[in-house]
């Protein structure tokens, strides 16, 4: 039997680059590397696993300018225009989430990249423009600095505690 | 769209093979015994070509890593938390946050809310635990927006050679 949490904590850090990845990391969890293979392709199925593959840092590869641009949404625009702004190929993430009033109106997100600040202002008015939402209130916030980057480690263990500042 | 960055980076002694790489395989990495020959064959190449490819894009900080997305909030919980720091605070307090292992994501961004950061835990209350440790540690008020609802994540993006490494348009 694999142990689920204990294949997550390895599985997380990334596989490593040599011949037989699964055997080894089923070597980790005290698992073959049969069983670390057909657990994946079950999460896979159940769709716990959205995708698998290299991820990249868009940064590095040219997409310089990244920015969040939130919305405030009537409730029952926010399905049909959550989906309608996922469908571009520079938005990678579209997500509701609550308001914080007074401070925060906002309550659809959407990450939006491209090459350069001008580049990703274009790609915010075709958004208004195709999903028809002139006149919503929205703000653009371009990332500036990125101070961390990685994988989400979930599940933490001795050595992922936290470091000393 | 342009990976001139390679270019500038001077890595790039196979263009065509770098590109397909990273297109091909964002989605539908083998789970196979031996995915990279795999991947290999697939390409035109031997095993090793693509290992050293992968090691060199690993070095160079292109690629993150090689393995799963998880589906938000099917394994574990996080949320995109927000603060509103101080400029000159700034640098510090954000080495403060990045320093938790449960911090994924850390961003400045331009806006009254500067420092965007998501964590992620194993259940609700390791999360609320982690904020709270965070605002105390800080001494800022944590802005803490979990997700409701995803209508599109991360599926990885079309990257396209610029030929020459540079665009002239």
């Amino acid at each position: 039997m694999i142990d689920e949490r204990q294949l997550i904590s390895v599985l997380q850090n990334g596989l490593p680059l040599i011949s037989h990845p699964y055997a080894a990391i089923a070597d980790e969890i005290n698992s073959t590397e049969d069983e670390v293979i057909n657990y994946i392709q079950l999460m896979q199925e159940k769709g716990d696993i959205k995708r698998f593959g290299l991820v990249v840092r868009h940064r590095k590869l040219g997409y310089k300018a990244n920015a969040m641009v939130v919305w405030d949404i009537a409730e029952d625009n926010v399905d049909v225009l959550g989906q309608c702004f996922g469908q571009f190929d520079f938005v990678t993430l579209s997500y509701r989430r609550p308001r914080n009033l007074p401070d925060w109106p906002y309550n659809l997100f959407c990450m939006i990249h491209g090459q350069d600040k001008e580049d990703v202002k274009r790609n915010l008015n075709l958004m208004i423009k195709s999903c028809e939402v002139q006149g919503v209130k929205h703000e653009l916030l371009f990332s500036t600095r990125c101070f961390k980057q990685r994988g989400a480690i979930y599940i933490h263990n001795e050595t992922s505690d936290k470091v000393a500042v | 769209m342009a990976l001139e960055n390679i270019y500038d980076h001077g890595i790039l002694h196979n263009t065509e093979l770098t590109q397909r790489l990273l297109n091909e395989y964002q989605h539908n990495f083998p789970v196979t015994r031996t995915p990279y020959a795999d991947i290999a064959k697939r390409l035109g190449v031997d095993e090793q070509t693509i290992l050293d490819l992968l090691k060199e894009l690993d070095k160079k900080n292109i690629l993150s890593r090689v393995g799963p997305v998880f589906r938000p909030n099917r394994v574990g919980v996080s949320t995109l938390a927000a603060m509103a720091v101080p400029e000159h605070k700034l640098e510090k307090i954000a080495d403060i946050i990045s320093s938790y292992p449960a911090v994924n994501h850390n961003y400045e961004r331009e806006h009254h809310f500067n420092l965007w950061f998501v964590v992620t835990a194993e259940n609700k209350e390791l999360l609320d635990k982690t904020l709270q440790d965070m605002q105390l540690e800080t001494d800022i008020r944590i802005m803490s927006l979990p997700m409701e609802k995803d209508y599109h994540i991360d599926l990885g993006f079309p990257l396209k050679l610029l030929q020459g490494g540079r665009s002239h348009d």
